[in-house]
């Protein structure tokens, strides 16, 4: 499939004049219509009570107002929920940079036996849909005594199989002869591969760090079921918890849940604006979403 | 399981052997002992995790799937006791189950064309027609990707609420009544579909467009010179060409939909009268909300073995492509 290229984009085809405004307005409609979500919900968080229910509909505030944010903060503890999800999504993306970076590194560069059936558990771990494990894992986190805790939301995403295979391509690139040098020179392999691989493949790391960074921002399933507790959940169980919720004040709830959607969304829009770059690259790398 | 925003398979190609760069076989005095230790020592935390978070659950569904696990094993798992096929037998009579698949293949026999078709359309509109302000495109179209679900899953609940959602105030401009979408037998399904595409779209049009430009500009060049109008060339060159990654991209599409959850989640709870429950939903509510794990555990095979099936299958047919 995709070679490792970051090709460079190959020059377009010169279309006729006539077809360039055309393919534009296509181009543009289309932008348009994967935008428009966005739009309406980010305008709609400042929108008044009036705003919200008029018809014909009302795109951009008549007052602009934080209403809504102030109703969504009374009812809900957004800053706890900001804080667990931030807490659950940092501890899960420094192990996995460190977990899945030592077997990357073991696969890529160290020769032992079972070291092909090690990878082969890897690849296998990719296929595995991850609705075939939740029953038992909530049993078992709850025999630990883990439910409602941030070890047992951490845990099982704390090494993922992506990671193993993202980081497992980038060290082969890395030339064996100067880890031949460094061992001649009597370094040892926990220094090589801190002090002199873990440097070069940065680009790798930085992709991973979207990736299981965001990965756990927007994880849903497992959260709903490993909290009981309101002060253990993440943003979007409390979000989905409130949107669900049949004794939610339904006048202007529309405004809050904006609201509450777009404090959730702001900050992974941000991370993807900034380092987008790194996205694609990931995605063209290994083929993922 | 898997942290990315989606599945994320390794494409059919890449080999298993150790490849290229890799350290050799160590010779003579080089001691392999050294390098056995600590590869294991490397490999260790990953292991460890993943056998007691990924390979027990595995194992452990399966057994539980033929016990009449319930609420009562959820402290005491070893009490449950075993009833053989049970499960499954009563999963294949019970019409919400029946139900739940029906609804499920809807989502992938209707939301993988359009998500594949709309995705490359949007690929090679990017890649070989738009050269002005092609970062803002790519942005655009790949943002819904990477935002959190039961957030835009709650907007579109609101931009299509009957009562003040966007649509219906549009339509209402235009003379016309909207449907209640979401609470509508008939509309509730193709909103989620609709919804699934608009989200997941730009994956497939960043996979197309990585394949799109590994096609040698030669053979383009080659076949303008020979009289290809643009029509031709995407019939004959671009998508025969691009096909690996088309198929690839319909593995991960499809998987993705199989276990579709968040959407009816969040925007319909599985109604109107069960029109959107998939199997993913039905299993969290048998094996969460009546706590009924044993069954809850058979269905989670039941579309295990469904998703390996239609990925073998794929995985073949991408094989048979580039002999």
């Amino acid at each position: 499939m995709t070679a490792e290229t970051a090709a460079k984009a190959h020059r377009p085809r010169r279309t006729g004049r006539a077809r360039k405004p055309l393919l534009y307005a296509v181009a543009s409609l289309g932008l348009l219509v994967m935008a428009t979500p966005f739009l309406w919900m980010a305008l709609s968080a400042f929108k008044s009570r009036q705003d919200l229910t008029a018809s014909p509909p009302v795109w951009i505030p008549t007052h602009w107002t934080l209403d809504n944010f102030a109703a969504l903060l009374d009812q809900l503890d957004m800053p706890r929920y900001f804080l667990n999800s931030a807490i659950v999504a940092v501890l899960v993306t420094v192990s996995n940079l460190v977990f899945c970076s030592m077997l990357g590194y073991a696969l890529a560069k160290l020769d032992f036996t079972g070291r092909s059936k090690v990878f082969g558990l890897v690849l296998a771990a990719l296929m595995v849909p991850g609705n075939l494990m939740i029953l038992p894992l909530y049993v078992l986190m709850n025999g630990m005594g883990l439910i409602d805790t941030y070890a047992g939301l951490v845990l099982p995403f704390a090494a993922g199989a992506f990671g193993v295979f993202l980081m497992r391509q980038f060290m082969l690139q890395v030339p064996d002869e100067l880890l031949e040098a460094a061992r001649l020179d009597g370094a040892g392999e926990w220094y090589i591969f801190w002090r002199i691989v873990m440097p070069l493949v940065k680009p790798a790391l930085a992709t991973l760090t979207i990736f299981t960074f965001l990965g756990s921002w927007n994880n849903f399933i497992w959260p709903l079921i490993a909290t009981n507790d309101p002060d253990k959940y993440t943003l979007p169980v409390a979000l989905a918890t409130f949107a669900n919720d049949p004794n939610r004040t339904v006048a202007g709830g529309n405004g809050m849940l904006m609201a509450g959607s777009l404090l959730v969304v702001l900050p992974v829009l941000f991370v993807f604006a900034v380092l987008q770059r790194h996205f694609t690259q990931g995605v063209a790398t290994a083929g993922l979403k | 399981m898997s942290l990315t925003t989606g599945p994320a398979a390794p494409h059919a190609a890449v080999d298993k052997s150790p490849g290229p760069g890799s350290t050799p076989a160590p010779r003579g005095r080089r001691s392999l002992s050294r390098h056995n230790l600590t590869g294991w020592l490397f490999s260790t935390p990953f292991l460890v995790l993943f056998g007691l978070f990924m390979l027990f659950p595995i194992v452990a569904t399966l057994l539980m799937s033929f016990t009449d696990f319930g609420a009562r094993h959820v402290t005491r798992p070893l009490e449950a006791e075993f009833v053989g096929l049970d499960n499954y037998i009563r999963l294949f009579q019970d019409e919400t189950f029946l139900k739940a698949l029906f609804n499920t293949a809807y989502f992938v026999v209707v939301g993988v064309p359009a998500t594949i078709l709309l995705g490359l359309l949007a690929a090679i509109l990017l890649n070989n027609g738009i050269d002005r302000a092609r970062t803002l495109f790519r942005i655009g179209f790949y943002a819904p990707v990477v935002t959190t679900i039961v957030a835009v899953a709650i907007v579109w609940r609101f931009v299509l609420d009957p009562s003040d959602g966007l649509v219906a105030s549009l339509a209402t401009e235009l003379g016309v009544t909207a449907p209640d979408f979401l609470g509508s037998e008939t509309w509730a399904m193709p909103s989620l579909i609709a919804m699934a595409v608009w989200r997941n779209l730009g994956t497939v049009m960043v996979l197309c467009i990585a394949g799109l430009q590994a096609i040698p500009t030669e053979v383009r060049e080659a076949a303008r010179l020979d009289g290809a109008g643009a029509w031709q060339e995407l019939r004959r060159i671009t998508v025969p060409l691009l096909r690996p990654t088309l198929l690839y991209a319909t593995v991960i599409t499809s998987i993705g939909y199989l276990n579709v959850f968040e959407e009816p989640f969040v925007m319909t709870q599985g109604g109107p009268s069960d029109s959107t429950l998939t199997v993913s939903l039905d299993m969290y509510r048998e094996g969460f909300n009546f706590f009924h794990m044993g069954y809850a555990g058979a269905m989670a095979y039941v579309l295990f073995v469904v998703i390996m099936g239609i990925t073998v299958l794929q995985l073949r047919l991408l094989k048979d492509n580039t002999r």
